[in-house]
């Protein structure tokens, strides 16, 4: 067992995975790619397919009628987790399919020549190709808001672009999944609004670290997805305006999307089944239930209050190594849980894999937004990023592991005078 | 050199990674060629000259990891001279044997990009090495 640690929400024990035992200890520090699962989100998956487990929306029998209430009942609680109870709640694959969902379905019937989709140059690519496939097939502009030097967006630059008229759709990440920046998404939205344009905020990374209220911030639609917020992978969730997507097509077609088949033609199903074809992530949904009825028993504004602490001092550590370049909003406040940063002299692909040596689980190449890394002039970078089981004593591994790194490759003053 | 014996970052590897040979641009060249490693988004590129359907110089161009840099400084000093024939029959392992350390599956692709793009080069086939 280890010390209580400091800077802890004391919740690691509820994560099976850190009890493997293996060589080296775990140091997860790479849940903005997924994170750890909780028991109680395995033992629902388990329970619902062990003794609940039938087809959803179809049979008239006992079975089938608990797996419909699981998986509805699973819907009303992820969409009070995060404030949607009065938008649509549509279950995706992922954030990139529910993306996709809004940029074919919605995008094809109202994005034409000279209309134009602003995103920003901070966007993950599930937010950059759908929006250039939409844009090339129909001649519409596809612009970006510029990231200044402190990884954050102007609001004057929003403005202007707004004022040109042409905007129909604004799509933005909640929070960066390489700046780590918390964009102000609320004031973005409004703005939109006022200029007739809707928005789509991905909260992939947002969702899973701090109190999201869709309703409040008024997007028009809202992504994110299951597994980074502790739940299982399979699921993501699109919060809509059900007027909006009242007015759709429907994006994937086939069984369970519709009302009626005729040879010719046929007629959709009712929000939001019009929008799930075949047989939906059943025990996935529940999974998910489960995980955000782990996270509201934390208290989102608990895990907020820790993963903040837990940054400012991540952002303290990685300081003090020598050679060592952070990304992003100096200000931990500023910024979700994880840090992006380069090392002087090695490799991001080589600092990840020294980093391991030591258990140390992080991420290194361009985090799926190359276009970000052109703009801040990287190739690639490492990250670490922290979740509700992450201590003070896992960021003590980290920075030790970096400067283990620079001895390795000789980047200390002593060592680097021999190999000269 | 290095204060930590790795069975990976061993000294010739760190040593190529920090002063590669054969790398810049070549001008005039006869054939090149620029890849990328999906996985990183690190790219390396090549620049040849033929003479007698041979190999007279080459210089590689990029960034990428140490594995990466360091596989394409080993190889640059072998392929300088080598048949264009030879060349097309180079695999995975030449350049596997020429590195002399254990490469995992996720960074097999560092170690075969500068095969490839040489590969690329030579032949037009963009395929990875096997």
């Amino acid at each position: 067992m280890r010390p209580a640690a400091e800077l802890s929400l004391g919740v690691r024990a509820d994560f099976p995975i850190f009890e493997r035992a293996r060589e080296r200890p775990l140091i997860y520090l790479d849940s903005s790619s997924t994170a750890q699962k909780p028991r109680s989100v395995v033992d629902a998956m388990s329970t619902h397919l062990l003794e609940h487990n039938a087809n959803v929306h179809r049979g008239v029998y006992d079975l089938a009628q608990e797996a419909d209430a699981a998986f509805e009942d699973a819907r009303a609680r992820i969409a009070a987790f995060t404030g949607a109870q009065d938008l649509c709640t549509v279950f995706t694959k992922n954030v990139t399919e529910a993306i996709n969902l809004v940029a074919y379905a919605w995008g094809r019937a109202h994005v034409g020549a000279g209309d134009a989709v602003l995103l920003t140059q901070m966007e993950h690519h599930a937010n950059i190709v759908p929006w250039q496939i939409l844009c090339s097939e129909r001649g519409a502009s596809l612009r970006y808001l510029e990231v200044d030097e402190r990884g954050e967006l102007s609001m004057q630059a929003l403005q202007s672009e707004l004022e040109r008229g042409d905007v129909r759709i604004l799509a933005l990440a909640h929070v960066s999944n390489v700046l780590g920046t918390i964009n102000p998404v609320a004031e973005m939205v409004s703005l939109a609004r006022a200029a007739g344009a809707l928005s789509l905020i991905d909260g992939a990374q947002a969702v899973p670290q701090m109190p999201v209220d869709v309703g409040a911030l008024g997007a028009d639609f809202y992504a994110w997805t299951g597994h980074k917020a502790v739940g299982p992978t399979g699921i993501g969730v699109l919060h809509g305006r059900s007027e909006i997507l009242q007015d759709m097509e429907p994006f994937l077609t086939g069984g369970a999307m519709i009302a009626s088949v005729d040879l010719q033609r046929s007629s959709w199903n009712e929000l939001p089944w019009k929008f799930e074809a075949g047989t939906p992530p059943i025990a996935e949904a529940v999974g998910l239930g489960a995980a955000v009825d782990y996270l509201a028993r934390l208290g989102m504004d608990s895990v907020r209050e820790h993963e903040l602490a837990l940054t400012a001092y991540m952002l303290a550590g990685l300081e003090e190594v020598p050679g060592l370049t952070i990304l992003g909003p100096p200000d931990a406040e500023r910024r979700g849980g994880l840090a992006s940063f380069t090392l002087q002299g090695i490799h991001p692909h080589d600092v990840a894999e020294l980093a391991s040596r030591a258990g140390v689980c992080i991420r290194a190449g361009h985090h799926c937004a190359q276009p970000l890394m052109r703009c801040l002039g990287v190739n690639a970078t490492a990250r670490a990023s922290v979740g509700v089981y992450n201590d003070s004593a896992d960021i003590d591994a980290l920075t030790a592991s970096l400067r283990g790194a620079r001895e390795v490759f000789a980047l200390d003053g002593a060592a680097a005078s021999q190999g000269a | 050199m290095s204060n930590i014996v790795d069975d990976l970052y061993r000294d010739y590897i760190l040593e190529h990674y920090k002063r590669p040979r054969n790398f810049g641009e070549l001008e005039p060249h006869d054939l090149e060629a620029l890849e990328h490693n999906p996985l990183c988004g690190d790219e390396l590129g090549v620049h040849i000259r033929v003479k007698d359907e041979r190999i007279e110089d080459l210089r590689f161009h990029g960034h990428g990891c140490a594995i990466s840099q360091a596989a394409a400084s080993i190889a640059s000093e072998e392929l300088k001279g080598m048949d264009l024939s030879g060349v097309r029959e180079l695999g995975a392992d030449w350049v596997l044997d020429l590195l002399g350390i254990p490469i995992s599956a996720t960074r097999r692709k560092c170690a075969l990009l500068s095969l490839k793009v040489v590969r690329g080069a030579v032949t037009g086939d963009h395929a990875w090495p096997v």
